[in-house]
C-alpha cells in the first residue's frame, strides 16, 4: 500500500519537475524577446524571417487544404439536419461561426502542432544529443536567446495569419456546397455567411491561435531541450511533444472558450 | 613546487551521479602555457573534470579555480564573461548543422563582439588558415569528413583567442594520419597563440605526442600526474596495464566494459 502511494508521490513530483523546468523555459523565452534589446541581444530579424516562413508560408497549402474539405464536410452535415427545417440558408451563418470561433483556430493549431512542434523538437533535440546546444553554452551563447526565442516569436506571429487564411479556406468550402450542391445564390450565401458573424467571433479565434502557438513553440522546444539518448531519445521527445500540445490544445480550447462563454464575450 | 602560474587549480572535487560517485576528491593543478592531458578508461570521470571546468556543471563539493577565480561559486554573469576566454572542442565536433563553416567559426564573434562583418570575415580566414581549412569557407558541416569538421569545430574554438582550450577526445573517430594532424595542430596551436591545453583522451599515442603533463584518472580518482617520461616509467601496476592496454593486471575489465 505504501509503494502505491509512494509511486503516485513519485510521479506527481516528476509532472512538478517537468512544469517547472518549462514555465522558467516560458519565462526565459519571454524576458528574451521582450527584453532582449536592453541586453543589446534583440531576436534578430535574419532567423525570425527565415523561421517565419518555414512556419508561416510553407505551411499555407496543408492550413488550407485541411480548412478548406471540414468546411465542405461541416455544410453537408448542417445541411442534412436544416434542410428537414426548412432553413438551407443558415448552412452559410453556421460553417462562418463554426469555423472562425472554434475549427478554423483549433484545426490550424493541430495541423501546425504536427508539422512544426514536431520540427522544433526533432531539430532542438538532435542539436542536444550531438553536444551543439553544449557548445553554444560554452561559447557563452544563452541557447534559449539564439535559438528558441525567434522560433517561438514567429509562431506567435504567423500562426494567427495562417488561422484567417485557415478561416476564409473553411468558409469557402461551405460556400462551394452551398452555391454548388444546395443552390442557394452566391450573393445571398456570402451575406448571410457575414450577417451574422460578428467582430469578436473573429477575435477570440484568433485570441486561441496566439495561445496554441505559445504552446506549440514552447512545449516543442521543452521536450528538444530535455532529449537524452541518441537517435531513440529525439523519436520518443517528438511524439512526447506533438500529443502533449495535441492534448493541451484542446484543454486550452476548452478553457478559453469557457471563459469567453461565462463572461458572454 | 612548480614557480608557473597556475591557470586552472581544481581543489577536492568530488561529483555523483543519480548516486554513483563518479569523480571523488580529485585535485589537479593546470600551469599556464602547458598542454595538459587527463587520460584514463571510458567512464572514469574524465569528460566529468572537463565540464567542471567550463562551468558546464558544478560540482556536489571542492572548488573550481580560474586564474583564482571560484568557478563553483561565481554569479552566472560573470560565468558567461569568463567562457569568452575558454575555447572547447567537442568530441563530435558540435558545429551547427544549419550554419556554413564560415558561419559556424564567426559565430562567437559575431555574438559577443561589434567587429565589423568584414574585420570578421579576415578573422574567420585567418583562423580557418591556421587549423589547414582555408577554401572551406563556404561549405556545410554535413559535407566535411570527420578531421575536417574536427579541424573546423577547432578553429571555433580559438575564434575569441582564448586563455585555455579544451579537447575533449579530439582523436576519437578518426583515422591515425587525421588523428595526428589533429595532434600536431594541438601543439602548434598551444605555442603559436601560447595557450594553455586540457585535452581528454584515451588514445595513448596522442597523449605522449602532445602531453607536458599528464594526469591518470581510474574509478573517479587521480592516480599519478607527471610528464610522459614520468608517466611512461610509473611504478604503479594500473598506469602500466593502461598505457600498454594489456588485459591482465589489476584493471577491472568488466566494468570497463560495462561502462562502454
Amino acid at each position: 500500500m505504501l509503494k502505491f502511494f509512494e509511486r503516485i508521490g513519485a510521479t506527481v513530483l516528476d509532472w512538478l519537475t517537468v512544469l517547472g523546468e518549462f514555465l522558467i523555459l516560458a519565462g526565459q523565452t519571454f524576458y528574451w524577446i521582450l527584453f532582449g534589446v536592453f541586453h543589446d541581444k534583440p531576436v534578430k530579424r535574419a532567423p525570425l524571417f527565415e523561421q517565419m516562413v518555414f512556419m508561416g508560408t510553407k505551411s499555407v497549402v496543408i492550413v488550407f487544404f485541411v480548412t478548406f474539405f471540414t468546411g465542405i464536410v461541416l455544410a453537408m452535415q448542417s445541411a442534412y439536419q436544416l434542410e428537414r427545417m426548412g432553413g438551407t440558408i443558415y448552412v452559410a451563418s453556421l460553417v462562418s461561426i463554426a469555423i472562425c470561433r472554434e475549427l478554423g483556430p483549433v484545426l490550424t493549431a493541430l495541423v501546425l502542432a504536427g508539422r512544426i512542434g514536431a520540427s522544433i523538437t526533432a531539430e532542438v533535440g538532435s542539436m542536444k544529443v550531438n553536444e551543439q546546444i553544449e557548445a553554444l553554452e560554452t561559447m557563452g551563447i544563452n541557447p534559449v536567446r539564439f535559438l528558441i526565442a525567434p522560433k517561438v516569436l514567429a509562431l506567435f506571429l504567423m500562426l494567427p495569419c495562417l488561422t484567417v487564411i485557415g478561416d476564409l479556406a473553411g468558409m469557402f468550402g461551405g460556400y462551394v456546397v452551398g452555391v454548388f450542391d444546395l443552390k442557394i445564390n452566391s450573393y445571398l450565401y456570402i451575406q448571410t455567411a457575414f450577417k451574422f458573424l460578428e467582430s469578436k467571433d473573429i477575435y477570440t479565434g484568433l485570441f486561441k491561435a496566439l495561445v496554441f502557438a505559445l504552446i506549440i513553440s514552447l512545449v516543442g522546444a521543452h521536450q528538444g531541450l530535455s532529449t537524452k539518448g541518441g537517435a531513440v531519445g529525439v523519436g520518443r521527445s517528438t511524439t512526447v511533444s506533438v500529443v502533449s500540445s495535441f492534448i493541451l490544445i484542446i484543454i486550452f480550447d476548452c478553457l478559453i472558450t469557457g471563459i469567453f462563454y461565462y463572461w458572454n464575450m | 613546487m612548480d614557480e608557473r602560474p597556475i591557470s586552472i587549480s581544481i581543489q577536492h572535487l568530488f561529483k555523483s551521479f543519480d548516486g554513483r560517485k563518479v569523480l571523488e576528491d580529485v585535485s589537479l593543478d593546470i600551469y599556464r602555457g602547458e598542454i595538459f592531458v587527463i587520460m584514463g578508461g571510458s567512464g572514469c570521470g574524465k569528460s566529468t573534470i572537463l565540464r567542471h571546468m567550463t562551468g558546464a556543471i558544478k560540482p556536489d563539493s571542492g572548488t573550481v579555480l580560474f586564474n583564482g577565480q571560484d568557478l563553483t561559486t561565481i554569479l552566472p554573469g560573470e560565468m558567461e564573461k569568463i567562457k569568452r576566454r575558454f575555447g572547447m572542442s567537442f568530441q563530435s565536433a558540435a558545429l551547427l548543422d544549419y550554419l556554413s563553416v564560415e558561419d559556424n567559426v564567426s559565430l562567437p564573434l559575431r555574438e559577443h563582439t561589434k567587429l565589423d562583418k568584414k574585420i570578421i570575415d579576415i578573422i574567420v580566414k585567418m583562423k580557418l588558415g591556421l587549423v589547414g581549412l582555408q577554401g572551406f569557407e563556404g561549405m556545410m558541416p554535413s559535407s566535411l569528413s570527420g578531421g575536417m569538421r574536427k579541424r573546423a569545430g577547432l578553429a571555433r574554438a580559438i575564434a575569441m583567442d582564448p586563455e585555455v582550450v579544451f579537447y575533449d577526445e579530439p582523436s576519437a573517430g578518426l583515422d591515425p594520419i587525421a588523428c595526428a594532424v589533429v595532434d600536431q595542430l594541438i601543439t602548434d596551436l598551444s605555442k603559436k597563440l601560447q595557450l594553455t591545453s586540457v585535452v581528454v583522451t584515451h588514445n595513448m599515442d596522442s597523449v605522449f605526442r602532445i602531453a607536458d603533463r599528464i594526469a591518470m584518472l581510474y574509478n573517479g580518482k587521480v592516480l599519478q600526474v607527471g610528464t610522459p617520461e614520468d608517466i611512461r616509467h610509473s611504478r604503479n601496476p594500473v598506469v602500466q596495464q593502461f598505457i600498454k592496454g594489456e588485459l591482465e593486471g589489476p584493471i577491472d575489465i568488466r566494468a570497463q566494459e560495462a561502462v562502454v
